[in-house]
Parts: structure tokens; sequence; C-alpha cells
């Protein structure tokens, strides 16, 4: 389509029904109601592609979640083979569905969702050649952009509230500290490997008490990270594996996921699949290091799809450390109606903590979500 | 001499044919293996040298109240010269917009599995995913993935059945038995014609051997370089009532790809 202005995208309402009183002074009860917006323009001329993808997000409860960023804003230029961005952009690395170890490009946008998969825009320049060995990927990450926290009324928080405007930087240079990382990836027969390093500031920040020991302080470190990712395919079989080192957080330590996905196609002669997902969680970090709730948990899920018209789908899961007895449910289902519209259910519920243990903050924040979307 | 005789023995044997069979007939007569063989190889490569194509897709799927639901694709072809390896390809979908985006990618095997990438455009991310669903329907249509990956010749054994009328035209009848793993069929039976070797009519049958669905090749075009396609492919299925007409638009050969242009990495970039 050279010489067109691609627009295409969502427009999206979004309710949320809190099932339990909230627990800390300042939160809500009353449902959570928002609108998003989320166009996408593309210009495809030849070699040169331009992308803009800008998204805002209206809370009626949370002055924290409402808000705007630029998921995509960039200059792709592609020769045979080798390519560079410019801009704004978004990149996925990894195999395993219940955390996202080595994706590290893109801060997480928390407030959008609990599940770790919203990223904020990042600007870079990254240059990508193919070779017979395999894609190599460097970038220079100039602009770190902060992690999002809820305010004050929002859910998901413990008693402190995060102070964004008063983030701690180890680099003296701040937020304008340029990182740098690099990625191959390949595969071998039946293997995905990808083995990446990233320098620069860590998107998981390190918390603070203000003077005032009123607020939280997010508190930015400078790290080195490797990352590994693999897969294996066999048969109906997934196996994977993602691993990470890193240096720069109290002492030097590595965390892992592991797992598989096995499904039933075509289960009782009918169209539909049915996949069973368990990975495992290992982390090694110290008390000097950002607070990592999932060392020892378990993860399990059901992935059903009936790969009807409507693309019915849906994923029920749960994450349990088997220590503490904290268990966290979680449920996705979603569909399309007609051509141009999508209806999406969520429902998410804490158990299990006790005084001081991880996910004691949130006990109260069981919720049913419902999204209906119009896609253009 | 000797050597010769038993090299000779052995090719007899494994291409399966017997040896007191080719000394009691005379050397020109072909088995109907043979010949189904030959029919489908003369199908399959007549096309040889496309290079590549670049071309629209969409579907139109029909329900048994008679209800209509549209995708649009756009899917990409690299011909890859050697039979004992399969075509790479790339199936990027327009419509529904909710999925727009979503992309396909396919290194055919002949009897070994498929390499098959999914990329999903809302996390961006590029999965590695089983190829073992075969059977399974392509975007709930009475397409299922065989039907579009499972095109290479040597992926079946053939059988020659008769000749019989097809339009104006006269069809060489063929059967063929799926040789890789998990397929949805026992058998296919295609029709092809004799004047320019191409599919008119294919019926599949499943598991138990009853007839599942008949696909209908219709509107053929002739590209440049000898290169036939057929532009409207519709799919009968005779147990649920349901049909999809697949229509292809705007061939393009020779578009100038290469290996580079079917790779993982550039997943995130297809659309």
């Amino acid at each position: 389509m050279a010489g067109e202005v691609d627009v295409s995208g969502f427009v999206g309402t979004e309710a949320r029904i809190f099932t339990q009183s909230p627990k800390h002074t300042g939160q809500e009860s009353n449902p959570e109601f928002s609108v998003i917006f989320n166009p996408e323009l593309r210009y495809n001329a030849g070699n040169h592609r331009f992308t803009f993808i800008p998204f805002y997000r209206h809370d009626s409860r949370d002055d924290e979640r409402s808000h705007f960023d630029i998921r995509e804003a960039y200059w792709l230029y592609i020769a045979d083979d080798w390519e560079v961005l410019t801009g704004i952009n978004k990149v996925f690395w990894g195999v395993t569905e219940s955390r996202h170890l080595v994706n590290i490009i893109n801060q997480s946008d928390v407030v959008e969702d609990l599940d770790g998969e919203d990223y904020l825009g990042q600007p870079m320049v990254n240059f990508a050649k193919q070779t017979d060995f395999g894609r190599v990927s460097l970038y220079a990450l100039p602009g770190f952009r902060e992690r999002t926290f809820p305010g004050t009324s929002g859910r998901f928080r413990g008693p402190l509230i995060v102070d964004t405007d008063n983030a701690q930087y180890e680099s003296s240079a701040d937020e304008k500290h340029i990182d740098f990382a690099a990625r191959w990836s390949h595969y071998f027969g039946d293997w995905d490997v990808g083995l990446s390093h990233f320098y620069g500031t860590g998107r998981e920040p390190r918390f603070l008490l203000n003077g005032a020991g009123t607020k939280l302080l997010p508190t930015y470190d400078l790290i080195n990270q490797t990352g590994l990712d693999v897969q294996y395919t066999n048969e109906a079989w997934l196996w994977k594996f993602e691993a990470i080192a890193r240096e720069g957080q109290g002492e030097t330590f590595a965390a892992a996921t592991g797992g598989f996905e096995y499904t039933f196609y075509q289960v009782m002669d009918s169209a539909a699949d049915i996949g069973v997902l368990t990975e495992y969680h290992y982390d090694g970090r110290d008390f000097e290091a950002p607070v990592s709730t999932v060392d020892g948990d378990v993860f399990a899920g059901l992935r059903l799809s009936l790969n009807d018209t409507q693309d019915t789908a849906l994923l029920a899961g749960f994450s349990i450390d088997p220590d503490t007895s904290e268990t966290f449910y979680n449920l996705e289902a979603e569909r399309r109606i007609g051509n141009d519209y999508t209806i999406e259910l969520r429902a998410r519920f804490f158990s299990g903590a006790d005084p001081g243990e991880d996910s004691f903050a949130l006990e109260k924040d069981d919720y049913i979500q419902l999204r209906f979307s119009r896609y253009f | 001499m000797k050597m010769l005789s038993l090299k000779l023995l052995s090719k007899f044997i494994l291409s399966g044919v017997v040896l007191a069979g080719v000394l009691a007939t005379p050397v020109w007569a072909e088995t109907p293996e043979e010949k189904g063989f030959a029919i489908a190889a003369r199908a399959d490569r007549s096309d040889n040298g496309f290079g590549d194509s670049v071309a629209g897709m969409e579907m139109v799927l029909k329900n048994a109240h008679g209800q209509e639901t549209n995708r649009v694709m756009t899917n990409k072809i690299l011909e890859v010269p050697d039979e004992t390896l399969g075509d790479k390809s790339i199936t990027v979908f327009n419509s529904p917009a909710d999925i727009a985006g979503t992309a396909l990618l396919s290194h055919a095997k002949i009897l070994d599995p498929d390499d098959q990438w999914l990329y999903l455009p809302a996390l961006k991310r590029i999965k590695r995913i089983s190829s073992v669903n075969k059977s399974g329907p392509f975007v709930g249509s009475e397409f299922a993935f065989e039907d579009f990956t499972s095109l290479e010749l040597g992926k079946y054994d053939y059988k020659f059945l008769r000749e019989e009328a097809c339009g104006d035209m006269t069809c060489d009848v063929v059967e063929r038995y799926p040789k890789y793993e998990h397929s949805g069929y026992t058998k296919q039976i295609s029709w092809i014609d004799q004047d320019v070797f191409q599919a008119r009519k294919i019926e599949f049958y499943d598991r138990r051997g009853g007839l599942l669905k008949t696909l209908s090749f219709s509107e053929y075009k002739k590209y440049e370089g000898n290169i036939w396609r057929a532009h409207k492919l519709h799919m009968e299925n005779a147990q649920n009532g349901k049909s999809t007409d697949l229509l292809y638009s705007d061939y393009k050969f020779k578009a100038g790809l290469d290996d580079n242009d079917f790779e993982k990495g550039v997943l995130t970039r297809v659309r």
C-alpha cells in the first residue's frame, strides 16, 4: 500500500468490579470504569516504514491510571539482510508464559494490568542483521522510562503509595543514561535459542522510604543482565526455559523459569484444542535487590481454544507458593462479536497470604473485569 | 558385474517394485502407483521455476444457516527448488481487525514436521508453534492446516484410478495417501486435467474412510512462464453443511523475495 496511510486500532471501554472493600486508606470501593483509545497509523513506502501508535486511557478513579503514552513512533529502513529502526518501539524477547524474565527493553506499564504484558514505548536506535548463523540485533536506548504505579485511590498497592515524581537513580545522568543491549536469536531444527545482554538502568526499581516516611521512592540501579531463552518444540510439546544473571543489585544473582505446554488437538472430535501449561520459578536475589515474589512458585494453567469463527479462547490458571500457600488465580476469556467487536473477561483472586507475606497487601483486591472493544 | 547387479537389485527393492513383476511385464508398462506418481509429479512440477509469489487471499466462511464471515490475508511463498525440501510461506492477516498483523511463517518439510512460527502483534511476540495440528481448522474455516501446508509431491503415495471427463476436459483420477504423520485423512482423490495438468477437484476422506470434504478449483489464470493458478477454491464439508470459499487476487510472481524474507525475525514487520 505504498503512498497510503493505513489506519487501524481500537477503542475500548472497561469496567472493573472489586469483590471486597479496600484494605488501604484512600482506596475506593466503587466500580472502576475506563475508556481506552489505541489508534495505529502505518505508512509503507517500500524500504521505508513509518509507524505511529499513541495510547490513552482515561480512568474514572485513579489519576495515575489515566495516562497517555506513545507505544510506537518510528522510522524503519529495510535493506536486504539488515535494517535500522529509529524512534519509539516495543520489543519482546522470551518464550515462557507466566513470567517474562529476559524481556528487558521496555518498561512495564503496571497500571494497565497486573500480568506484566503491557509495556511503555522505549526510544531506541536498533540495528538488526540476518546472517546464516541467526539474527543479531543491537540497541542503543536513550531516555529511560519510569515504571507506572497506582495512585492513592487505586488498587493493587501497599499501604504507602509510590512517589513517581521523585524517582532516584544510581546513574549521575538520571533518566538520561543511555542503555545498551544486544541479542542473538536463531533456531537449530526443533530448538529456538536466544542470547541477550543488557547494560544500563534496570527496569525494576527498589523502594526507599522518603524522609517523612509517607511515600516510597522508586530507585533505579545500573545493572548488567545476561539472558538466555530456549524452546524445544517436539510433536505437541513445547518445552520452555528462560534464565537471567544480573549484576548490580546486591550480590550477583540468577533467576530462571522453566516448564512446558502440551496441547490436545481436536479434543473429543471437536475443533477445540486444550493446552496444559506448567512453569516453575526460581529467583536467587537477596534483600538488596528489588523484591520478587515468585521464588519457588509454581504456575499451572489450562488454555482452551474453540477454533470457531469468533476465535473464542479461555486461559485459566493459578500460581502458588508451596511454602506459604499464597495463591493467585487468573481467568482470561475472549471472543469476537460480529466482525469488529471483541469482549474480554478477566477475573483475578488472591488467597492464602498471611501478615508479612508478599501478597498480603493485595488480599482485598480480587476483581472481575470486562472489556468491550471496537476495532477498526 | 556382480556389484552392478546387486546395486540394481537393491534399487528395485528400495523402490518397492517386486522383482518378479518386473520380469513378467514389458518394461514400458507402469503400475497404477507409478502412473499415479507420474501424473502428480507432472502437475506439481508444472509451476517449477515460479520463484516466489505474493497474493491476496480472502476467505468467505459459510455456516449451515448460510451466514457468512470473512477473513482477509496476504500470502507470500518462496519456491524451494529442491524437492526433498518444502517451500517457505508467510500468511499475514489483515481482517478481522482484532487479529490484523497476526502472521504465520512456515518452512515446510516433506515427512518431518514443518517448522512454524506465529507472530502475535498485541505483545509483538514471535512464538514457535507445534505443527502436529495438521487436521485442525484453519481460522475456523473448512480448510485444515494440512490443506495449505501439505502440497509437496513427496508427502503422499499415489495410485492412478481412471480417466474421466471433468467439465470440458478429460481428467486423470489419482488417489493419494498421506505419508506424513497426524493427517486427518486416510486418502484423497484428485482430478487432474490432461490439458494443463492442474487439479480441478479433490475429495478428502476422513479417518473412518467416509467422504469429509470436496474441494473444487476454478477461475484458473495463466501467468508468465506457463504458471497456472486457480483464483477460486470452494471447500464443501459433506458432514456439517458448512463451506468456505478461498479467493485469490493480485498474484505477483518473481517479486524478488529471498530466504531473508522468510526468517522468523522479520515477522515483526510483515504487516
